[in-house]
């Protein structure tokens, strides 16, 4: 893409082929106080997938509990700190940071031509507050556990619970603190360090929804800070501002809680939506169609963020005015969700597609994301939310959106950057076991659990009618197979970094800026600093042709 | 910024901040110095959205309340609460008189500008520890701790759980701002700022004068309207 004036055909001087950013230097302390985007990201990387381990345990716990429709292995009090930490782990521990501060922190500034992020020492800051954030969560684990469920609603968790919520809370509210310096940082660097001739419209769509969700980190996280910071003071000083008792408000902390935790949503799946761009637009080998109009519908989708949170509280007693207005707007979501579903498959159309691994699983984000969207229509309606709210339909429909989107969109971009990122090739044969493993395990757990909504199961319980039993045996079975899946595409990647063979710096023939240095990059990203004169996703053979 | 440090010239430019260099990642100076100052307004943005969740609870409690927002409002010292006002006004003032002789290299006069800052946002919180001294012998405390007789109306502890809240976690800022203070009253010590450098003396006044504008919103709002 970008018109590097070259040494050799990667443009590197021949002293500067065989270091890269992971021999620069040596040892842990080099790692722990290093200021590189790329070393960075890759400790994100290990970090959210070790959050994804524990939330990924505790839900084949919860699994293996609901099996039968009595007690299976643990009581009813384990039941709900399994639940509760399986949701907080992979919302906070996982979801939220997992594909900006990983991929988008490795790959900003390579896609825009840069050195580095704007503010190198405060990204190293963030990354260590994750971490002090994510020992208060464990610490919680170890003495007692949270059994509140993940939105820690008033006035169960300020005042009746006997866990260690002060310390989850508190956990969750340093983490808010690493969101918000990783979205400053983006929207600086963006605006700042784009290469020259980098223009707003000649970044990979990945950038833009990055941008997006920049955007909300920024805006919406502080008030889930203050909203934690209250809750903390309530149960630790009972002050009464959610207290009914005292004449505080429970419905203004799920109010406030949603104000940021229905953003924290397109946190969670703008990163994908931009992740499976990128992989569907190289493997389709064409430009992406609609460039402006993905681009303007990331914005959009931030911006409509923040006018839906009433849809979680339709049955919360907020007036029924406010439930039909917040009905109303939801709909706006599906505009530019709809805007990016067709120019993806605009994208596809006419293009000579290659099923490579990481394509598999930019195309089975599309058929999820595509069940969880429109089945978010279904809860979004009023009447029929009245009858679906808080039953496994809702778990169903969140699950296709944050796991069938969201983490299949993040294993996706793993594969797709894996061999930028360490410089080996995996073994793609064991890489599609795992995925249709992954794949066929995600919608045998989780289709089964629609129905069993519908049929009335209401979430969170522990003990269910024996009329259920079936469908909750079926899907626990499927979660078998789904983590089976993960494990195999585990064991492929670990593999691959013993035995890969050597990445070549652009395996899968694509058009982006990140492709044009070596596998893996050098400390400063580019021999020579990028010139783009290229749009994005153009080849320069476009050009004769 | 660069104009200037073109109009001082090569040698006397090379004496001015010494420990000053470009980043490696950015261009140029101004690149750098733009990308920092934006990366403090959006801070400045989050202190806005944090402190935005109380003003959204005092709005709701207010009105839902309101017999015991105005009963408990006429507990608050307006005098002392003027003051504070007053002090921090006018460190403001300094405050954005530093940044300026900092920018025209009168190092001494940073100096003192930036200790008189810091005095202010001492006496601040010394006026604030007599204030919370009375609330507490009082009683009049947040929610359940509320202790304080002869209230006519429901919910004073309400009043005095967000007072406590919002002006406990000012508090915290003005003691955040005076370490910052501080760091670039001993920086400035150093000679590590001048007309080619000044962009954490200007960041620092940018917080700083956010600190005081939240203070200007919580005064008449707790203190003055009934």
């Amino acid at each position: 893409m970008a018109n590097t004036a070259t040494v050799d055909e990667l443009g590197h001087s021949p002293e500067v082929r065989g270091k890269n950013y992971l021999n620069q230097t040596a040892g842990v302390w080099s790692w722990l106080t290093t200021v590189d985007h790329k070393r960075i990201g890759i400790m994100y990387l290990v970090s959210v997938l070790v959050g994804f381990g524990l939330g990924g345990i505790f839900a084949l716990l919860v699994r293996l509990e609901l099996l039968t429709a009595k007690k299976t292995i643990m009581d009813a009090s384990q039941y709900n700190q399994a639940f509760t930490l399986h949701g907080a782990a992979m919302v906070f521990l996982f979801i939220i940071p997992s594909i900006p501060a990983s991929l988008g922190n490795f790959f900003l500034p390579l896609m825009i031509g840069a050195k580095d992020v704007a503010f190198p020492r405060l990204n190293l800051l963030s990354l260590y507050l994750y971490w002090i954030g994510a020992i208060f969560m464990l610490a919680a684990i170890v003495t007692g556990g949270v059994d509140t469920g993940w939105t820690f609603y008033v006035p169960y968790a300020s005042g009746v619970s006997t866990t260690s919520v002060i310390s989850a809370t508190f956990g969750v509210f340093v983490m808010g603190f690493s969101s918000i310096l990783t979205g400053l940082n983006f929207i600086v660097t963006l605006h700042k360090l784009r290469a020259p001739g980098m223009s707003w419209y000649r970044m990979p769509l990945f950038l833009w929804s990055l941008y997006a969700t920049s955007i909300i980190q920024v805006l919406a996280t502080p008030v889930l800070g203050i909203t934690l910071l209250l809750l903390i003071f309530e149960r630790a000083f009972h002050i009464g501002i959610f207290d009914p008792t005292l004449g505080g408000d429970p419905v203004l902390f799920q109010h406030f809680f949603w104000f940021y935790s229905h953003p924290a949503v397109y946190i969670m799946i703008l990163p994908g939506m931009g992740v499976a761009t990128e992989i569907l637009a190289t493997n389709s080998q064409r430009r992406v169609f609609g460039y402006k109009a993905i681009a303007f519908s990331s914005v959009a989708i931030a911006l409509v963020s923040f006018l839906v949170w009433g849809h979680h509280m339709f049955v919360s007693g907020q007036s029924e005015l406010s439930s039909a207005i917040f009905s109303f707007l939801t709909f706006f979501v599906a505009i530019p969700s709809g805007v990016k579903m067709f120019n993806w498959l605009g994208t596809l159309w006419g293009g000579s597609i290659r099923f490579t691994v990481p394509m598999l699983y930019g195309i089975a984000f599309l058929f999820l994301f595509g069940i969880g969207g429109l089945t978010g229509l279904f809860l979004g309606m009023l009447s029929v939310d009245l009858h679906l709210h808080d039953t496994y339909f809702v778990v169903a429909h969140f699950h296709y959106v944050m796991m069938g989107s969201t983490a299949i969109a993040f294993f996706g971009g793993l594969h797709h950057w894996w061999p930028k990122m360490t410089g080996k090739m995996y073994d793609e044969k064991l890489a599609r076991v795992g995925f249709a493993l992954t794949f066929i395990g995600f919608n045998w757990t989780f289709f089964t659990q629609f129905i069993l909504g519908t049929r009335g199961m209401p979430r969170r319980y522990y003990n269910y009618l024996d009329q259920y039993q079936p469908l909750h045996a079926f899907s626990t079975y499927g979660s078998w197979v789904l983590g089976l899946g993960f494990l195999i595409t585990f064991i492929c990647l670990a593999r691959s970094l013993k035995t890969g063979a050597p990445a070549p710096a652009n395996p899968w023939d694509s058009a982006t800026l990140e492709w044009q240095t070596q596998s893996p990059p050098i400390t400063e990203n580019f021999e020579k600093a990028p010139i783009v004169t290229l749009d994005a996703y153009e080849r320069p053979a476009e050009e004769t042709a | 910024m660069s104009a200037k440090a073109e109009a001082l010239g090569g040698a006397e430019e090379t004496k001015l901040s010494p420990q000053f260099h470009v980043a490696h990642h950015f261009d140029k100076a101004d690149t750098q110095f733009d990308a920092g100052r934006m990366g403090v307004w959006l801070f400045l943005v989050t202190e806005i959205l944090l402190f935005g969740g109380l003003f959204c609870a005092f709005a709701i409690f207010r009105s839902k309340y309101f017999p015991s927002f105005v009963e408990a409002h006429h507990h608050l010292d307006r005098v002392m609460g003027g003051i504070n006002t007053i002090v921090l006004i006018s460190s403001s003032f300094t405050m954005a008189l530093a940044v300026r002789s900092a920018q025209k290299n009168e190092k001494k006069k940073t100096t003192l500008l930036l200790a008189i800052t810091l005095a202010c946002a001492a006496m601040f919180l010394v006026v604030k520890y007599f204030e919370y001294s009375h609330k507490i012998h009082d009683g009049l405390l947040p929610g359940g701790n509320f202790t304080a007789a002869d209230f006519a109306s429901g919910h004073p502890g309400i009043f005095f759980a967000i007072y406590f809240m919002m002006t406990g976690i000012h508090g915290v800022h003005v003691v955040i701002g005076m370490g910052l203070i501080l760091w670039i009253l001993l920086r400035n010590q150093k000679n590590e700022f001048s007309s080619r450098y000044y962009a954490p003396v200007e960041n620092v006044g940018l917080y700083w004068h956010l600190v005081d504008l939240v203070w200007i919103y919580l005064f008449p709002l707790l203190y003055l309207v009934g």
